[in-house]
């Protein structure tokens, strides 16, 4: 192996782990801003009406706990809480900013398929 | 974006220039996107050209930002409208009353100024939330409660000052009341500070209300006068114990002396807030044939359909809070007046809650009950995009809720489609000494007509109730007009009052404009 070529894989290794620990730091936020913003209509548990309403839409084909979903969409999560459903409000910039929102949805699909991921499975 | 009525272009370049001045680039929000989130998610207008919409949105983090935001509003007369934590859903979310105000977003003014459990109260910022305030005493094992109401979001400060109530005992559910001392922002920008806080140094700025001389702390709460930075609170002490008794009784008259007997143990401050309800609300399918009777369905026949189905006509959930000893007392004295007075009551005691109360506790209390703040209140409304609250103030007795309900499903027959009242129907009892006959009607963010339907019933229920002596303690701004025109006495002499005091604290008329139906002279004759 020559030396070049050993330097472009360490570069690559190193890269690969700095987005993960990034990633995973994004992650853990998000899961902090989700406790804080969210947990209290979605959480697990009990008395919690956003899980009750999910879980009685899906009547047991999904989970009607957000953070136990496997198929929720970065696209899907910016749209919800930008917009609301139904008798849930939007949320402000002052109150969930744009990074704690990317962060939010970084916590909430990393159980998700990635897009290749999800692009084969439909095959 | 839009710009605020009454503002040239250019003034308004550059107040925006100076409002980035005041806090920064990121306290400023103008693109459509952003401002589109103040909207009123339960706006009774929504996507109709008289929906209320901002045209910005400033979201200062001190006093002295807020300050400095209302004196360049004021110098270029841009009309602003405060919130704090913007979330009083079913009275008017985030928006504005007048379009093109530009919102004074307080949410980021988020500090727990003060906690003290010895003397027992608190002081908030706006942008405060009743979870932000409780995870604080937790997390410091502090020995008070909060009072809060259905949506924990809230703010304490927000709440009180829109008469906002909540569930635990006696006056601390009514959030104004319980108010000790405010710090506000004038239209010209002056801070002043109220009550003991007018002293500089005070030591009891949140004990002692009145301070000195008139009180004006009302003039903020449902006013606009000034945007409130600061708020004490009283709060009660944590009790070491909760139980819960539910009294049943048999007839349909009971009603009379089961709230009578009640008010007193209320207003004697033996129980904490009661809730009142009826077995039979569950069978009105079964009773369809009597309830379609003219005049309403017959006293003694609803009596017999209980007495067979072995149900009450009307129950009560009296809750005693203190120590055990003195929870067991008050039980049972009131256990002993009840069977007194109403011949056939019946008690089922709920469990003694000692506090602090396990996972398995928590999980089954009613949280607001026990001052948790929660978000419970929104759950069994699927299908529904909101609701808006018709919410007038009736006596604290039997007969005055029997009129209601007859009063109030004359209406829903007279208008058709579903009532949202029946003879079952029970006021909410947040309020210390009146009731209130809550309805939420329905709204819609994808169908119009409901909320034309919803709007013409609330402008018709709104006069209707008024005609009985009743009158709203709150409303979305769409319809605070029509409520402040019921508060008629005289020829309008008190809304003639608010505008008096209004010229001249506001001369720019630049705060809040039409809020509870008080216009600035510039604008008094879009009044309804």
């Amino acid at each position: 192996m020559n030396r070049v070529f050993r330097v472009v894989i360490a570069c690559v290794m190193l890269s690969a782990s700095a987005a993960y620990a990034q990633s995973d730091a994004t992650r853990q936020k998000g899961n902090e801003v989700f406790q804080y913003w969210c947990a209290t209509c979605h959480g697990r548990g009990a008395g919690m009406p956003g899980t009750i309403a999910l879980t009685a839409k899906y009547k047991g084909a999904l989970p009607g706990a957000l953070e136990d979903r496997t198929d929720l969409t970065p696209q899907a999560v910016r749209f919800v809480v930008r917009n609301g459903a139904a008798i849930m409000p939007f949320f402000r910039k002052t109150e969930v900013s744009d990074a704690d929102l990317d962060a939010i949805t970084e916590y909430l699909v990393r159980r998700s398929p990635q897009p290749g991921e999800r692009a084969n499975t439909g095959r | 974006m839009a710009i605020p009525p009454g503002v040239s272009n250019r003034d308004w370049q550059t107040a925006l220039q100076q409002f980035v001045q005041a806090v920064g680039e990121s306290g400023v929000f103008t693109s459509d996107e952003d401002i589109g989130l103040y909207r009123d998610a339960y706006s009774p207008l929504w996507e109709e050209p008289e929906e209320r919409l901002a045209s910005a949105a400033i979201a200062p983090t001190t006093t002295e930002q807020v300050s400095e935001v209302v004196r360049v509003a004021n110098r270029f007369r841009i009309p602003i409208f405060p919130i704090a934590t913007g979330r009083n859903l079913g009275y008017g979310g985030s928006a504005p009353n007048l379009s093109g105000s530009v919102v004074v977003d307080l949410k980021r003014m988020n500090r727990v100024i003060e906690v003290d459990d010895r003397r027992h109260f608190a002081i908030v910022e706006p942008g405060v939330s009743y979870f932000d305030l409780y995870r604080h005493i937790q997390d410091r094992g502090l020995k008070v409660w909060i009072d809060c109401p259905d949506p924990g979001w809230g703010s304490p400060l927000g709440n009180a000052l829109d008469h906002g109530v909540g569930y635990t005992f006696g006056a601390y559910r009514d959030h104004f009341h319980s108010h000790c001392g405010l710090e506000a922002v004038l239209p010209n920008g002056d801070v002043i500070r109220t009550g003991m806080g007018a002293l500089p140094g005070a030591k009891t700025w949140a004990e002692y209300r009145y301070g000195f001389g008139p009180t004006v702390d009302g003039l903020f709460a449902q006013g606009n006068v000034g945007i409130v930075t600061k708020m004490g609170f009283h709060l009660l002490p944590a009790p070491e114990a909760y139980q819960t008794s539910v009294v049943t009784v048999p007839r349909r008259n009971d009603i009379v002396p089961l709230i009578g007997l009640v008010n007193e143990l209320e207003h004697a401050g033996l129980i904490g807030q009661p809730g009142y309800g009826s077995p039979l609300a569950a069978r009105r399918a079964d009773l369809e044939e009597l309830l379609k009777r003219p005049g309403g369905p017959p006293a003694e026949d609803l009596d017999r359909f209980a007495q067979e189905q072995k149900l009450g006509s009307w129950t009560c959930r009296l809750q005693f809070y203190g120590a055990p000893a003195v929870i067991a007392a008050h039980i049972a004295y009131a256990k002993d007046r009840f069977t007194r007075d109403i011949p056939g009551a019946t008690f089922e005691d709920g469990e003694l809650l000692r506090f602090p109360l396990t996972q398995e506790q928590l999980d089954s209390v009613r949280k607001v009950a026990v001052g948790i703040p929660n978000l419970a209140a929104f759950g069994g409304r699927r299908g529904s995009d909101g609701h808006l609250w018709f919410a007038p103030v009736i006596p604290k007795t039997g007969e005055a809720v029997l009129e209601a309900q007859r009063v109030f499903m004359d209406v829903f027959a007279r208008r058709g489609g579903p009532a949202l009242i029946s003879p079952f129907s029970m006021p909410a009892t947040w309020m210390y000494r009146a009731f209130v006959f809550l309805m939420g009607f329905p709204i819609s963010r994808s169908d119009v007509t409901v909320n034309q339907r919803t709007r013409e019933t609330m402008r018709e229920i709104i006069k209707v109730a008024a005609e009985h002596g009743w009158g709203e303690y709150r409303a979305a701004p769409a319809f605070q007009d029509d409520v402040m025109a019921a508060y008629s006495y005289n020829n309008s002499a008190l809304l003639r009052l608010h505008e008096t005091i209004k010229d001249a604290i506001d001369p720019n008329g630049i705060m809040a404009a039409g809020r509870s139906g008080i216009w600035p002279r510039h604008l008094r004759g879009r009044r309804a």
